[in-house]
């Protein structure tokens, strides 16, 4: 049996949802992006969003770290209201665990460096105790060898699997992945699949835009449906997948389980 | 031709009485390399400052940064010289003014500082290009990791742009070290005036710019050789 993956320490008493959306809307000039976004991501919970390309997934979900900003609505982070000038957002940022389609490691790093610059940067952990934290999660990751290595000498799917340890290092509350797998070539999905499981498994709160409908079966509470913009559907996962579902839903799902 | 070529000139003492020809190409040579090193100093920092500042997601940044370059870019270099040399002291405050012109070496700080400006609305262009030859997703994944944007731009941005730009830096380089042969129109005595000095007084045209011209040409090759050293340095494993 592996160790676990997730040493956060978040409080355990249920104090209201981890992510809760209210009626985010977003333009780019006139161009509305997201129309209305309501939903919440309750602590421990695995949410997964799906929806055709240029629905506004990514977006979504990098409203939720301010990595989007946004003109309406709201979006509260553990009780913190990230659309808010008195947000220390940087130290928001720090909790909230991100994972990106291309990896993103940092190209001139090593893999360990990787792993502790935001610890040391954003944390001020000692050198020593980030290095400690981040190969003891590059060990849960199953690439323990590979520390000294940089991320140009690692193919796709141990980099994505750095870069969860790297997100994972922060000691997260809740983490976001913007389809993980869908850079990878077919054979590296499922390593990165399994650590993914894995941590929600462990109780990891996790909204993640993807379209491994397997993933969503196996882990996932709710599956929420976009298309231009706006939330059709949040369902739980057995209506998702089961009949009640609109239309658009529908035509999606035949879509993409057809392959 | 009537020409009389005499290669032993360089032996012979130069009517300054500060030793011979050669000592006096070398001094001009030492100027050469001291101001284009100062004035490197100055465009590097500013010029990154200013690269940066055009990245920036930030109007008044970005505005400012433009204005630098567009201003410090577009006026020949020439003009630039005379006015850090002739105008500014006069548009000074007398007192200011007044000291600027009985500065010891007054046409070294002026080159030192004319030049690292102009170069440095040069390097920003290099900067702000390497920046924003990077993925989006690298400022994104520091941002995300909680780095303010001073330390994604320490840590993460800066240090890959920097590897990209370097040959261009090599070439902005050796072009500011060309430059410093403008300075001799405000009196630095560097490696051209020299030449140009000792052309006048031994009235060996042909000998005076054929040294000068290989020195010039010895120390791009010495630069050249520094820069693919430290591109061999900072290379990163497993890229490209
Ligand atoms: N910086 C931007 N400026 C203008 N429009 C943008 C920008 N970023 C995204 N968009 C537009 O916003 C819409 C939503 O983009 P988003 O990336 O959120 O979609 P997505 O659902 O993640 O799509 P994909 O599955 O392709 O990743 C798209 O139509 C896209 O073209
Ligand atoms: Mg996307």
């Amino acid at each position: 049996m592996r160790a676990p993956l997730n040493t956060s320490s978040a409080p355990a008493e249920p104090t209201g949802p981890m992510i809760a959306m209210t009626n985010v809307s977003k333009w780019y000039g006139d161009f509305k992006v997201l129309t209305n976004c309501t939903t919440s991501v309750n602590k421990g919970e695995v949410v997964v969003v799906c929806g055709p390309s240029g629905s506004g997934k990514s977006t979504l979900i990098k409203c939720v770290n301010a990595l989007e900003p946004f003109q309406e609505g709201q979006v509260v982070v553990d009780g913190t209201p990230v659309r808010d000038k008195r947000t220390n957002l940087p130290k928001l940022r720090a909790r909230v665990g991100m994972v990106f389609q291309h990896f993103e490691l940092f190209p001139h790093l090593s893999i360990a460096e990787n792993l502790t610059l935001a610890q040391v940067m954003v944390l001020g952990r000692d050198r020593g105790a980030a290095l400690d934290s981040g190969m003891t999660l590059l060990d849960r990751v199953g690439l323990s060898a590979h520390a000294k290595k940089f991320p140009g000498q690692l193919s796709g799917g141990q980099q994505q699997r750095v870069a969860i340890a790297r997100a994972l290092a922060m000691n997260p509350i809740v983490m976001l992945f913007d389809e993980p797998t869908s850079a990878l070539d077919p054979e590296m999905v499922g390593e990165v699949l399994d650590v993914m499981v894995q941590l929600a498994r462990e109780g990891m709160t996790m909204m993640c835009v993807t379209h491994e409908m397997g993933f969503a079966r196996k882990v996932a509470n709710r599956v929420i449906f976009m298309d231009k913009g706006e939330i059709v559907e949040d369902a739980t996962k057995d209506d998702f997948f089961g009949h009640a579902r609109s239309e658009r839903a529908q035509n999606f799902l035949s879509k993409i389980l057809q392959h | 031709m009537n020409y009389n070529w005499n290669w032993g000139i360089f032996f012979e003492a130069s009517p300054e009485g500060t030793g011979t020809y050669a000592d006096m190409l070398l001094s001009g040579l030492t100027w050469t390399i001291v101001t284009a090193l100062c004035s490197w100093v100055i465009a590097f920092l500013l010029g990154s400052l200013v690269g940066v500042m055009r990245t920036l997601p930030n109007r008044a940044a970005n505005a400012v940064g433009t204005t630098y370059v567009e201003l410090f870019r577009n006026i020949p270099l020439l003009v630039q010289m005379f006015l850090w040399y002739f105008v500014l002291p006069e548009v000074l405050p007398e007192q200011w003014g007044s000291w600027l012109k009985q500065l010891p070496n007054a046409p070294f700080y002026t080159a030192v500082v004319c030049l690292g400006f102009f170069t440095a609305s040069r390097v920003a262009e290099q900067v702000r290009a390497g920046i924003q030859s990077l993925p989006r997703g690298q400022k994104m994944a520091g941002t995300a990791l909680g780095l303010t944007v001073g330390q994604t731009y320490r840590h993460v941005l800066l240090p890959n742009a920097y590897r990209i730009i370097l040959p261009p830096l090599t070439s902005e380089f050796l072009n500011n070290l060309k430059n410093t042969s403008v300075a001799l129109t405000i009196g630095l005595l560097e490696l051209t005036a020299r030449a140009r000095a000792m052309q006048e007084f031994s009235f060996q045209v042909f000998e005076a710019f054929t040294a000068a011209t290989i020195l010039y040409v010895i120390i791009n090759v010495v630069v050249i050789f520094i820069s693919s050293w430290i591109e061999r340095r900072v290379a990163i494993p497993g890229s490209r």
